[in-house]
């Protein structure tokens, strides 16, 4: 042991430092490359979903068509459905396929006129509010347009947006 | 605190024997004359891991199959954050890694490092070698472009030449025949990922040992002197040095970018595929040996270079270590690198320069592509008109007019048209200046800046230039109104979406010369067109996409 003390100290502090420059410069950006969202990608804004002249007023429907979706570097075609439902004024409300308990696929019961859950038996009414079991809010619901007899679905918006 | 933190430590050491372990690998005596001329065994260690960390990260957003290989890469390149930075740490930490491997060598052959008792350590680290050009073999095809692809060819091409093994080794390489494809993509993918990081880690764990084991190598004289600890001492200069690489390689990742061609085509007849520079001097060793002969210069003398260096320490048996008198090593060094910068030199010399001019870099958004000739036009008009002194598209240019890329100030064309000749007739106060252009050329202007958005003004920046010219001749020939580009103009002619997968550009550009004398039917006007603007005209048709965007 030649070295003074204060050398030795030099030694492992530029040690360390240097280190922590080089932890640095690679965690940081790995954690952006990581962790934030890729560059948005427009998608389609609105989709026409069905015919409205074919739905009749509280009785709902189960529509379905294709919507393109973006998927990391691919872009999607996929078959989507909702479940319309004509209002008295004219206007449709269209809900989102999924139960919003942990998303599974619900289906109207024509017989209790309610929307069932089959996997955990949460039940919606037919605007959508939760009348029984573990689901947390309403169904959710896309944004609708109608241009002529055409139905034009947006965006899917949670209950609570949708009204906020 | 500091009470509890020994408890902590004594009982790791008591259950595990971890911080005794590393004790003596830090304490570890070393020769007093060890220094700065070692340090390049770390590097390359350093070098490894890095290159392990970021080939994991781009292989969380790469899909190894071909097609998707390119697209995903091309994501990772254009739309994730830092993405471009860790594909550069892995192309140049690639490179780099041969670089310091190769270093270290020669300072463990110019120190005669290898002899007695050192043999093993010196063949592991041969092999060590050999997996390190394995990794950059492999990993070439990954990004699935022309230059992976045809050089892969070649590559499969050759090891088919190795006598009697070569087919076998052929089909190990999912080559069969030498058609690269699916298979082979998937073989070397595998090795790249699977089969040689592990092998590296075993091999550097078992030469870390060895080293360790017989210590690091004296020179004359160390037997009268004390020995010094690996650390600190040491291990500072291995970090620093390890710093000065990194810092080199960010620089590297940062300011030179690693260019993406286009997606791998089998059927491109032009393309002039080259080697990764560190494989050059093979390529121009190959020529030397023409005909039936090439076997010898592609493989029987590469096999028995490797061969002869695993076996140095069997070779030269002789005493001196003192790295002055070696004048041998020496000597051979620099044959050697006189060899490898001669070849090298030669194969860069015999490469045709590439046309940087008609390059197109898919590592960057190629939104410009899918605009119609008369949006194409109007960014020619932008750029003679250097809008951009003044005004903000995504980001870049001036602040003293608005940003161009918002919607929300975009109004109809002939809005647009109307500002553009009288800007304060329109907007009262306006500081912009009247723009000296017909109505044609402000109608292209204003179609281009109705198109843009924040989402597509990065990709109008690469724009080449060969692009908004020929967009311009394209214009003036009045091609539009028989023809369709990107969904725009009539359907009278043939659409010239894909026209270079459909003809040659000898013969677009005869056909332009003279089009009935290559279709006699044809009802086209003949165009004379000056030579900067038949290359320009035929070269942004051959860029087009294929197809029109949906």
């Amino acid at each position: 042991m030649s070295e003074t003390t204060s050398r030795r100290g030099f030694f492992i502090a530029a040690i360390y430092g240097l280190g922590g420059i080089i932890g640095a410069c690679l965690g940081l950006p790995a954690l952006a490359y990581l962790l934030l969202p890729p560059k948005a990608r427009k998608e389609d804004e609105w989709i026409e979903a069905g015919d409205v002249t074919k739905l009749a007023v509280d009785s709902p429907v189960e529509l379905t068509f294709r919507r393109t979706r973006v998927d990391g570097w691919k872009v999607q075609s996929e078959k989507s459905t909702t479940w319309a439902v004509k209002q008295p004024d004219g206007s449709v409300v269209a809900f989102g396929p999924q139960c919003t308990h942990l998303g599974c696929a619900y289906h109207w019961d024509e017989a209790k006129n309610d929307f069932l859950c089959p996997c955990h038996t949460s039940v919606f009414s037919i605007d959508g509010r939760v009348i029984s079991g573990p689901a947390p809010r309403p169904l959710d619901r896309y944004a609708t347009k109608i241009e002529g007899s055409k139905l034009l679905l947006g965006r899917l918006h949670t209950s609570a947006e949708a009204q906020g | 605190m500091k009470r509890n933190m020994t408890g902590i430590g004594e009982w790791l050491d008591h259950r595990t024997g971890m911080p005794t372990m590393i004790r003596q690998f830090l304490y570890e005596e070393i020769p007093a004359s060890s220094g700065w001329h070692q340090i390049f065994g770390s590097v390359a260690v350093f070098l490894f891991l890095t290159q392990a960390f970021t080939g994991a990260l781009l292989a969380f957003n790469y899909a190894p199959t071909p097609g998707d290989a390119y697209n995903s890469l091309r994501y990772i390149l254009t739309e994730l954050t830092c993405g471009r930075l860790i594909r550069g740490l892995h192309h140049w930490g690639a490179s780099m890694m041969i670089v310091v491997v190769v270093l270290h060598m020669v300072q463990v052959f110019l120190y005669g490092a290898y002899k007695k008792p050192r043999e093993a350590t010196w063949m592991v680290g041969v092999v060590l070698l050999l997996l390190t050009l394995a990794y950059g073999l492999t990993g070439y095809l990954l990004p699935w472009d022309n230059r992976a692809y045809w050089g892969t060819v070649v590559t499969t091409k050759i090891a088919g030449q190795a006598p009697i093994l070569g087919p076998y080794l052929q089909r190990l390489m999912g080559a069969s025949g030498g058609s690269v494809g699916v298979v082979t993509f998937a073989r070397f993918y595998g090795m790249h990922v699977l089969l040689l990081p592990p092998a590296t880690l075993l091999l550097i764990a078992i030469h870390i040992y060895l080293v360790r084991k017989h210590g690091v190598a004296p020179q004359p004289g160390d037997e009268a002197v004390p020995k010094q600890q690996f650390y600190p001492r040491q291990v500072f200069k291995d970090t620093l040095a390890i710093f000065a690489a990194f810092a080199i390689l960010f620089v590297m990742a940062v300011a030179a970018r690693v260019p993406l061609e286009q997606l791998a085509d089998p059927t491109d007849t032009t393309y002039n595929p080259r080697p990764e520079w560190y494989f050059l001097f093979l390529f121009q060793f190959l020529k030397l040996f023409p005909g039936a002969l090439e076997v010898i210069g592609s493989v029987v003398l590469p096999g028995l270079a490797i061969l002869a260096i695993i076996l140095v320490p069997f070779i030269d048996r002789g005493q001196i270590i003192k790295v002055t008198r070696r004048t041998f090593a020496g000597a051979f060094i620099l044959f050697a690198a006189v060899g490898w910068t001669g070849l090298t030199a030669a194969a860069v010399r015999s490469t045709p320069p590439e046309d940087k001019a008609l390059a197109i870099d898919y590592s960057a958004p190629t939104d410009w592509m899918h605009l119609t000739p008369e949006e194409m036009a109007g960014v020619a008009y932008f750029r003679e008109e250097n809008c951009i002194a003044c005004h903000m598209v995504g980001g870049h240019g001036n602040k003293i007019g608005p940003d161009l890329t918002q919607t929300a100030i975009h109004k109809d064309a002939a809005w647009m048209i109307a500002h553009f000749k009288r800007p304060s007739a329109v907007r009262p106060g306006t500081s912009m200046p009247p723009i000296q252009l017909g109505d044609a050329e402000l109608n292209s202007l204003a179609a281009f800046l109705l198109k843009l958005t924040p989402e597509n003004a990065s990709a109008l920046e690469n724009t080449p230039d060969f692009a908004t010219q020929g967009a311009l001749v394209y214009k003036a020939g009045k091609c539009a109104g028989c023809h369709v580009v990107n969904g725009a103009g009539t359907q009278f002619g043939p659409p010239l979406n894909g026209i270079g997968k459909r003809q040659t550009r000898e013969w677009v550009e005869a056909h332009f010369a003279d089009p009935r004398k290559l279709v006699p039917t044809s009802i086209m006007p003949a165009y004379k067109l000056p030579q900067r603007d038949l290359d320009a005209l035929t070269s942004y048709l051959f860029a087009l996409p294929d197809a029109p965007q949906q």
